[in-house]
């Protein structure tokens, strides 16, 4: 098991955590599953759901919604999905997992993203802290849904780039650009 | 004859990397419940414990989400298409003990 990804789809991933900092973001991983590596084509940032309250809620339910709000849950439409799955199929891509964000906490699943998780799909996770996008991770629910199992991330080409934090800091401080 | 249910990738591993299952079945209920009877391993990633459908599976006839039909209630007929659609969730553990 592996994902494998372009600097530039891990600049994306970083850039839209700074952008949507102190709410999480979330996005598609495009790509093909290689013998075990999921190769990573194209990267899609994807609205959360969590910032309207009322189409969250009618779709997935909240366990305590006075402590739950799109700081720190994500949601992802299920029609969005299936808009997007038809888009890269007609590309010859598929789904291959999704990533997030995680605002001032570290890049480690939770027990909410495991218990929602599908399995085979890779869950890239993003620490964005005080605004500045850190530490990235990828995880793969085990069989029994116990657990998340670790995969190793491949980043290829590029250098990772200075930057996109500094993009990102001009882009909050211009909050209507 | 009968209905097809289409497979998401993830889940094609536990059908014998088919992306589509034919069932009979005259509701969507008597389908879901045929296709986890003859693949056991798809149940825990479509049901709970308690036997309910997870909350961030969510079932299509041909183009129209179930909720908005009769639930899984709704009647078949042949050559219908039902398709399992994910809703992708997560978030952050609300009591952490971060440092
Ligand atoms: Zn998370």
């Amino acid at each position: 098991m592996g994902l494998k990804l372009d600097q530039k789809h891990l600049d994306a991933i970083r850039r839209h955590g700074a952008k949507d900092y102190p709410a999480e973001c979330c996005g598609v991983l495009l790509g093909l599953d290689a013998e075990g590596v999921k190769r990573v084509r194209d990267v899609v940032p994807l609205k959360n759901l969590r910032h309207d309250r009322m189409r969250a809620e009618a779709l997935l339910p909240l366990g305590a919604p006075e402590r739950e709000s799109e700081r720190n849950r994500f949601l992802i439409d299920r029609a969005e999905i299936r808009r997007v799955e038809e888009a890269a199929r007609s590309r010859g891509l598929d789904i291959v997992g999704y990533y997030h964000s995680h605002p001032d906490h570290p890049a480690r699943p939770s027990d909410y993203d495991r218990e929602h998780a599908w399995p085979w799909l890779s869950y890239v996770i993003i620490r964005v802290q005080a605004g500045e996008p850190c530490e990235h991770s990828s995880w793969v629910l085990a069989d029994d849904r116990l657990s998340f199992r670790s995969e190793e991330v491949e980043v290829v080409g590029g250098e990772p780039g200075e930057k996109i934090s500094t993009d990102a800091r001009s882009q909050r401080r211009h909050p209507s650009r | 004859m009968g209905v097809k249910v289409i497979i998401p990738t993830p889940l094609r591993q536990y059908v014998g990397k088919q992306d589509a299952v034919t069932i009979n079945a005259s509701t969507v209920a008597e389908a879901l419940s045929g296709l986890t009877v003859q693949y056991e391993a798809l149940r825990k990633h479509l049901y709970t414990d308690e036997g309910k459908l997870r909350s961030f599976v969510n079932i299509y006839l041909n183009d129209e989400d179930i909720r908005y039909l009769q639930k899984d209630q709704t009647p078949l007929k042949d050559d219908d298409i039902i398709s399992i659609v994910p809703s992708i969730a997560g978030g952050l553990n609300l009591r952490c003990i971060c440092r």
